[in-house]
């Protein structure tokens, strides 16, 4: 069964038809990526089945739940985790406390108030900073940390709440080609952990990344498959290749 | 060299003196307000009416730092914090009018109460939306507390524009609370253990999650936590607060009147706030300190008197402008204001 069943979603912003009936199933541990051209509606699907754009009409069902109308912060308890296009940290807060913020999501409030596992979680936190390469930026302010590491802090927020699948928007956007190649190496050992939804523009690192690929094309679902079903698509060739 | 390697080098540096760390001056000013408040009442003994001036000082202070957890931890804008002060004043003045009780131990929990509730209730209306915006809530509160103004302006039962006074005294067991000393005392334990449990709560892990709202209220939703419901219990522990400085400065004036909970008072709690400095706790204390004893020193002068409110927003404006941070902004670094929540604070600080 897959773990997340996206059913004739539609979204509409005014008179323009984002996403046009859309159907995606995500099966559970697979790297599944989403491309196509800009405004091809790949981050209105993300922020969709995350929960931040309610849509117009169809069903999304994760871990064979129906998750439609539910809030952000209700999917996110369920197991599902969205890393935002445009880097979106806790600029104020020390690195360590903005993954402190994330991994404390999962307490209850006396827990919260009483401070009762500060000590205990301090570990999973400088794990998940050592394993995304900022463990001497812990002390640093998120907002001065340079892109590149705030996409991977991203990436540690989105993580550290354990989600069951992980939507990742954009995670190389604006990084340099080392960066990209880095955060490739960082993100595979992940796959016995979660399942992973990602959405790219650098097409070689999707295609060493993820198993399984969807294309878009005017909020619609052109071809999916295999990368090599995809790579050989001729509608593909035609309509997206040629574009990018 | 390992990430870890490089965060253990950093600590045996800073174990040998190599990095000096800032001063924390956050509790030095603290400390010096203590000691402020403790020294007050023995050099002032022989002017009773500056005894009168620290206490009503010590009161605002609550209503102050009520308007801090709200604006400056959480990022909740109320215009209208004077309303869970009013309220709570007015029944407590209502419950020693009609029912001759004014007993320590059974008004100050009953003001407490109404405090909570009321601001529990308005919080339902104004918080509890998907996404309120910060402009939603201000003019919310702000209407509330202007209609319960008018309100009560025109209630006889509450004494309408008059409001009500005499007010029975302050009672523990026997001994009855008049101006003076013994209740600057009183208001300084309360002032101090209010603040002291509003620190603990904004340096809790729950503090942490109140700054990431008022930063990122969105990412924090999608982290798995439903902000709204943080909102509505900060809030309403402010209005709990207030509820308290609403009761005790009841007893003080001996009286409470329909613009005790009205916008004039809500928006003094902003600049007492903001002039002192947001999110410092402190700051609103010291913002209290100066806009009161400057409003003491020049309300004999007629021509300035009359144009007070007119100073205040200038006051406002000012800040606004060009010292958002506040007077403690100008020796507390940002960093400093925000503080750290993480375990890493204290091995830091054991380092230091």
């Amino acid at each position: 069964m897959a773990l997340l069943e996206v059913t004739a979603l539609t979204k509409m912003f005014g008179q323009l038809r984002a996403l046009d009936g859309i159907d995606i199933a995500v099966r559970a541990g697979t790297f599944h990526g989403l491309i196509g051209p800009n405004g091809s509606g790949k981050s209105t699907l993300l922020k969709a089945i995350a929960g931040a754009h309610a849509p117009t009409s169809g069903t999304i069902r994760f871990d064979g739940t129906d998750f439609t109308p539910a809030p952000p912060f209700e999917r996110a308890r369920a197991g599902l985790s969205l890393k935002f296009q445009i880097t979106s940290v806790f600029p104020e807060l020390s690195t360590y406390d903005n993954v402190l913020l994330a991994v404390q999501s999962r307490e209850g409030l006396p827990s919260l108030l009483s401070s009762r596992t500060r000590r205990t979680l301090d570990s999973e936190v400088m794990a998940a900073l050592d394993r995304f390469r900022l463990a001497d930026r812990a002390d640093d302010l998120a907002g001065e940390l340079s892109h590149g590491q705030q996409q991977w802090l991203e990436i540690i927020l989105a993580l550290t709440s354990r989600p069951k699948l992980l939507l990742l928007d954009e995670p190389t956007g604006g990084m340099s080609p080392e960066e990209r190649r880095v955060t490739g190496e960082l993100l595979r050992p992940i796959k016995s952990d979660c399942t992973l939804v990602i959405v790219e523009h650098d097409i070689d690192f999707i295609k060493n990344l993820c198993d399984y690929l969807t294309v878009l094309y005017q909020g619609r679902v052109l071809d999916e498959g295999s990368v090599g079903q995809i790579e050989r698509s001729t509608k593909v060739q035609e309509v997206y290749t040629s574009r990018v | 060299m390992s990430a870890q390697q490089s965060v253990a080098c950093d600590r045996s540096s800073s174990k040998r003196g190599g990095v000096r760390r800032p001063l924390r001056m956050l509790p030095l000013i603290e400390l010096a307000v203590l000691v402020i408040m403790v020294a007050a009442p023995v050099a002032l003994n022989e002017r009773p009416q500056l005894i009168t001036l620290i206490t009503n000082i010590a009161i605002l202070s609550l209503l102050a730092i009520s308007f801090d957890l709200c604006w400056g931890f959480s990022g909740i804008m109320t215009f209208g914090q004077a309303l869970f002060f009013g309220v709570p004043g007015y029944v407590i003045a209502l419950v020693g009018r009609d029912l001759g009780l004014s007993q320590f131990w059974l008004t100050l929990p009953l003001a407490m109460i109404t405090g909570l509730l009321l601001a529990f209730v308005v919080a339902l209306f104004l918080l509890l939306g998907r996404r309120p915006t910060p402009i939603f809530i201000a003019l919310g509160t702000l209407t509330g507390s202007y209609a319960a103004e008018r309100l009560v302006s025109g209630w006889q039962y509450v004494g309408a524009g008059n409001g009500l006074s005499a007010i029975k005294l302050l009672q523990m067991g026997s001994y009855e609370f008049v101006e003076g000393t013994a209740f600057y005392s009183l208001a300084c334990v309360i002032l101090l253990a209010t603040y002291l449990a509003a620190r603990a709560l904004v340096r809790s892990q729950l503090g942490l999650v109140l700054a990431g709202m008022r930063q990122n209220e969105e990412r924090l939703d999608f982290l798995g936590y439903r902000v709204q419901v943080f909102k509505v219990l900060v809030f309403s522990f402010a209005g709990m607060i207030s509820g308290i400085a609403g009761a005790l400065y009841s007893y003080h004036q001996g009286f409470i009147g329909p613009g005790n909970m009205g916008p004039g008072l809500s928006t003094q709690a902003v600049i007492y706030c903001l002039l002192g400095g947001s999110g410092t706790l402190i700051g609103p204390v010291v913002g209290t300190a100066v806009i009161e004893i400057l409003t003491y020193e020049l309300a004999d002068i007629d021509s300035i008197r009359q144009f007070w409110p007119v100073f205040l927003g200038l006051v406002l404006l000012s800040i606004i402008l060009f010292q958002p941070s506040g007077i403690l902004g100008i020796a507390v670094s940002t960093r400093e204001r925000i503080g750290s929540y993480g375990l890493r604070r204290k091995s830091a600080r054991q380092q230091g």
